[in-house]
């Protein structure tokens, strides 16, 4: 277990339904994320992956136990509060669909300091930066149509981070890009961790989870298993490394 | 893993010594099939029984000889970059006969056997990926090696992934009263 994880569930569990249509999609759950972690959750669908990715953002509330955003419960929160943190505290990166398209990459990625309550010229500036951190800086000016899928899935990572955020909630967010592009979003979310984000991560990819410290396993509404990244090497690559 | 042509192409270039063979073969490939220098020689020696390279002046102070391809060496080299590798040469997988015959022990709990499978071929996929993620992106011949690597775990946990579904739903199948959520999709 980690100290201070800026995401932590807490024997998460979620049902629909009652009676005879009951339906457990999740049960039991405990995960932590910490600042720095990237997490990927694996598991067939409907295994309960989307249902725990849900919970975790706040955008559905757990029929048991709690979820932490920050160190704060979301279960005494009003409504209210609870959107604020959802727009201050937590970043998602989703398939596709991310980026208001009216808005160019850097009104997107400055969209949410905004709602922040941060001046506009400042907000201007901290998306510009935010561009060139992810080397980006040349499609600024530029609407989503205008950019490549895999352009705008890094613009994504930039807003879901921007300001004092360190959550981001990353579902398949290369699932409609190639494999070369995929690839360059997943070492930005990489690169993100490292530099401090919490990310928890669900992809079908295999590949694309073995970017993660921890890979966690997930059927039938339960955490079953997971990987940690020190485990040892199959191979030596003593002359990689 | 051809040992004997990985060794003709590095000697295409021109001639080299048997040590400074064994070093470039394990710079190239990033290590991950190491040689140990007397599988070099007797591969070199074979090579120059079948006349496909030869020894390249007199040896040096310390009895060191430099190989060099014959024209029928280069022959065998090209004929083999002409050549796709066939797939069926593959052993018997372990692997599958493990988890056919655990599907039919008495006892034996196969999702348990795949899950062990899965977490073995996870770690290692994430463990080639850090290495990966320290290669610089131009080493191409690194990259392509470490890609194979990867590609071939990934191919591993696809199917394990599978099978995991297969067996799951093959239960849910036998025990009516578990329910499976149907509440996924998200976007």
């Amino acid at each position: 277990m980690t100290a201070n994880p800026v995401l932590e569930l807490r024997n998460a569990g979620k049902v629909y339904g009652e009676g005879e249509t009951l339906v457990t999609a999740l049960h039991g759950a405990a995960l932590t994320v910490a600042a720095g972690e990237l997490v990927a959750v694996r598991g067939s669908s409907g295994s309960g992956k989307s249902t725990l990715l849900h919970l975790a953002g706040g955008l559905d509330a757990p029929s048991t136990g709690d979820v932490l955003v920050e160190g704060q419960a979301l279960s005494g929160m009003s409504r209210k509060e609870l959107a604020r943190l959802r727009r201050r505290s937590i970043g998602y990166v989703f398939q596709d669909l991310n980026l208001v398209p009216s808005l160019t990459a850097a009104e997107n990625i400055a969209l949410p300091r905004e709602l922040d309550g941060t001046h506009a010229a400042e907000a201007r500036i901290e998306a510009l930066a935010a561009l060139e951190e992810i080397g980006l800086r040349e499609v600024a000016d530029r609407f989503p149509d205008e950019m490549s899928g895999g352009q705008q899935q890094r613009v994504a990572i930039a807003r879901a981070l921007i300001g004092p955020r360190r959550l981001v909630l990353a579902d398949e967010p290369t699932g409609a890009l190639d494999s070369e592009t995929g690839e360059g979003v997943m070492r930005l979310l990489r690169a993100r961790c490292d530099a401090g984000a919490a990310c928890l991560l669900v992809t079908h990819e295999p590949r694309h989870s073995a970017w993660a410290d921890r890979v966690v396993f997930i059927s039938d509404g339960a955490i079953i298993d997971e990987t940690t990244a020190d485990a040892p090497a199959v191979l030596d690559l003593g002359a990689l490394t | 893993m051809s040992i004997k042509h990985g060794l003709l192409a590095l000697l295409a270039p021109g001639p080299k010594y048997g040590y400074q063979l064994k070093a470039e073969f394990e710079a190239t490939t990033g290590s991950a099939w190491p040689l140990n220098i007397g599988q070099v020689y007797s591969t070199l020696q074979r090579l120059e029984k079948g006349g496909q390279i030869e020894a390249d002046g007199v040896p040096d102070d310390d009895g060191r000889v430099v190989y060099a391809l014959t024209p029928a060496g280069r022959e065998e080299l090209a004929g083999w970059f002409r050549s796709p590798i066939a797939q069926e040469s593959r052993p018997r997988d372990e692997l599958a006969i493990k988890l056919a015959m655990a599907v039919n022990t008495p006892g034996v709990e196969a999702r348990e056997v795949v899950q062990a499978q899965r977490r073995q071929a996870m770690s290692s996929l994430q463990s080639l990926t850090r290495a990966k993620a320290t290669v610089p992106e131009d080493d191409l011949a690194r990259v392509m090696v470490v890609d194979s690597l990867i590609f071939a775990v990934e191919a591993e946990v696809s199917w394990l992934d599978r099978c995991e579904a297969r067996l799951r739903k093959a239960r849910t199948a036998q025990t009516p009263d578990v329910k499976t959520p149907e509440k996924e999709a998200v976007q």
